[in-house]
């Protein structure tokens, strides 16, 4: 028996480990085993994350959607001109007509030709369409240089039936306003998903991180009674968790980016006016782009949360 | 360098009780010195174990005050315990090998912790796993080792940083009484050349014989009675270990 190897003390003074440990982080990886967070979470993610996605392609669809047919539609008004008798029809029509086309707003008049009426109506009223036993109001189209506010187009109201007593104007997004609010109602409920979700995924890694310390608690008490830190402990769990969360992210991303591009496939098979404007701009992608992201860092977060609580109860 | 104000360990009148038991350890007031090799006995049940966990940090005290290294451990925040336990080295009765990690990377654990450059924990790991003769099983994991090979691992990792102080709980249990000794030459040469003070608890009477300045604290039912004024100030060594009540056990 020899002289026991006893280790050379260290050049540097022992005491300053705690700013070393700041400094320099030890490869935690040999630190402690990578601990799993079992095996679901992953999954979990993935399908969350994939939910988020639809979610998000879609509401963000539906939003495109209700911005493009508002646009058309608030940008311009339908002036009706009520008189049974014809001929005074047609010159209150023209007299609108007139006043009309001299407004600022107004870009286009267009006064809608009997026939075209008849022609519309025929399929409801049969040929008491052209008898002219049916009174037809004159139809004016008025196309205006921008969106006009309820205000705006009471004004023009105002201004018309000074002129035009019988005069009736509808702007023609108020027909369509039970439908816009059923878009809206619809983008909220994407987004009160989107929260939901968020909220699962939260709990779920919650519940998975309390799961991993508990089972690796033994390793984590010999940790600290050996000198490890909590930031040491902590980087070691989040380490696990950033790799499982975005492995789970980038799955679940693919997943939710296959499942928007089908339904994309099949909206543009209706090839209906409807969808027109419902597709998703670069910058929806980016927003897209950027759920993967906000999922793991999420789980990051609440993970190095509930982490730091449990830590704080151990000695 | 044995002077009062440079004592390792001070408690002063602590007591321990787990949840609402009756206290297992009580009216403990002694001072650790440095450089000191002390033996810890007492019955099993005695509360040896109790007291080294207050010792390694592992368990506040129910009562009364500890300092440590100068420093009150009643009212210090727990963020600053990691740069204490870094100047502690332990042997825990359980050993408390971390599973997942092999016998080379549990005795590595301590350095690592610390921050020590990789090439450094290369060499130091490699002679002490030399040392205590388990250069062959470095790449082992705790459940594959036997119970004197997993106590000689806990051991390494014990002595591996040089702790200030040692602390040991029954670290002799299970080898043979040539390992043992073996072992304790490694806590008798960090005693010696390193200056740590070492705490062993121990029901081996044979142990005690072996450290000739070592002295003898002795729990009996939660109170520590002092055989060989290894609690007086200043501490006088054993008066040869086979001496005292040490004899009856
Ligand atoms: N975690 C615990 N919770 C409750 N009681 C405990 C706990 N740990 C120890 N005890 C009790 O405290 C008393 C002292 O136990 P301790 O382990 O300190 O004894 P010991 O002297 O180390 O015994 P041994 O020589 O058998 O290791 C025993 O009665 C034991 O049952
Ligand atoms: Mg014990």
């Amino acid at each position: 028996m020899s002289v026991p190897p006893l280790p050379e003390a260290p050049e540097e003074a022992p005491a300053t480990t705690a700013t070393t440990l700041t400094a320099k982080p030890p490869r935690a990886a040999r630190l402690l085993p990578q601990p799993r967070m079992g095996g679901l979470i992953p999954w979990v993610i993935a399908i969350l994350i994939a939910l988020v996605v639809i979610a998000a392609a879609g509401g963000l669809a539906l939003r495109n959607l209700a911005e493009t047919a508002r646009a058309d539609l608030a940008s311009a008004v339908t002036v009706q001109v009520i008189e049974p008798n014809p001929d005074l029809r047609d010159q209150r029509g023209q007299a609108a007509v007139a006043v009309l086309q001299g407004m600022d707003l107004v870009r286009s008049v267009r006064l809608v030709p009997q026939s075209e009426l008849a022609a519309l109506l025929e399929p409801w009223l049969g040929t008491a369409a052209t008898s002219g036993d049916v009174p037809i109001p004159a139809l004016i189209d008025v196309e205006l240089v921008r969106r006009a506010s309820p205000a705006e187009i009471a004004a023009i109201e105002t201004a018309l039936t000074a002129a035009v007593p019988d005069a009736r104007v509808d702007a023609q997004g108020d027909w369509l306003r039970p439908v816009y609010r059923a878009l809206a109602a619809l983008q909220w409920l994407a987004l009160g998903l989107i929260a939901l979700i968020a909220l699962a995924t939260a709990a779920a890694v919650w519940l998975a991180s309390r799961n991993s310390l508990a089972q690796h608690r033994e390793t984590v008490e010999i940790i600290h009674l050996l000198g490890g830190t909590d930031r040491q402990i902590t980087r070691t769990f989040l380490g696990t968790v950033l790799r499982e969360a975005a492995f789970g992210a980038i799955l679940g991303t693919a997943f939710g980016l296959g499942a928007v591009w089908l339904l994309g496939q099949q909206f543009a098979a209706l090839d209906a006016g409807m969808t027109r404007g419902g597709g998703l701009a670069f910058r929806d992608w980016l927003v897209i782009a950027a759920v993967p992201l906000g999922g793991v860092l999420l789980a990051l977060a609440t993970a190095r949360m509930t982490i730091a609580l449990a830590l704080r109860n151990m000695l | 360098m044995n002077d009062r104000s440079a004592e390792i360990v001070k408690f002063d009148n602590v007591g321990l009780r787990y949840g609402t038991d009756p206290e297992v350890l009580s009216n403990l007031s002694f001072t650790l010195y440095p450089g000191s090799f002390y033996f810890l006995t007492g019955a099993s049940g005695a509360g040896k174990t109790s007291l080294l966990k207050l010792l390694y940090l592992a368990q506040r005290p129910s009562r009364g005050a500890i300092r440590m290294f100068g420093q009150d451990l009643m009212t210090m925040p727990r963020e600053r315990l990691p740069d204490l336990r870094q100047r502690l080295g332990v042997v825990f009765q359980n050993f408390r090998l971390v599973p997942h990690l092999t016998a080379f990377d549990n005795v590595a654990l301590p350095l690592r912790l610390a921050g020590a450059p990789e090439a450094r924990v290369l060499k130091a790991v490699s002679d002490m796993l030399e040392w205590v003769g388990l250069a062959h099983r470095g790449h082992a994991i705790p459940a594959t080792l036997s119970g004197g090979e997993q106590q000689r691992v806990a051991i390494a990792r014990a002595v591996i940083a040089r702790p200030r102080m040692l602390i040991a709980d029954e670290p002799t249990g299970n080898v043979d009484p040539d390992m043992a000794l073996k072992l304790l030459r490694l806590f008798e040469a960090l005693n010696n050349r390193v200056g740590t003070t070492v705490v062993v608890a121990t029901h081996d009477v044979h142990l005690l014989k072996k450290v000739p300045d070592s002295l003898i604290m002795r729990l009996n039912k939660g109170e520590l009675s002092d055989p060989t004024g290894a609690l007086r100030y200043p501490p006088r060594p054993a008066a040869g270990p086979a001496a005292g009540p040490e004899r009856e056990l």
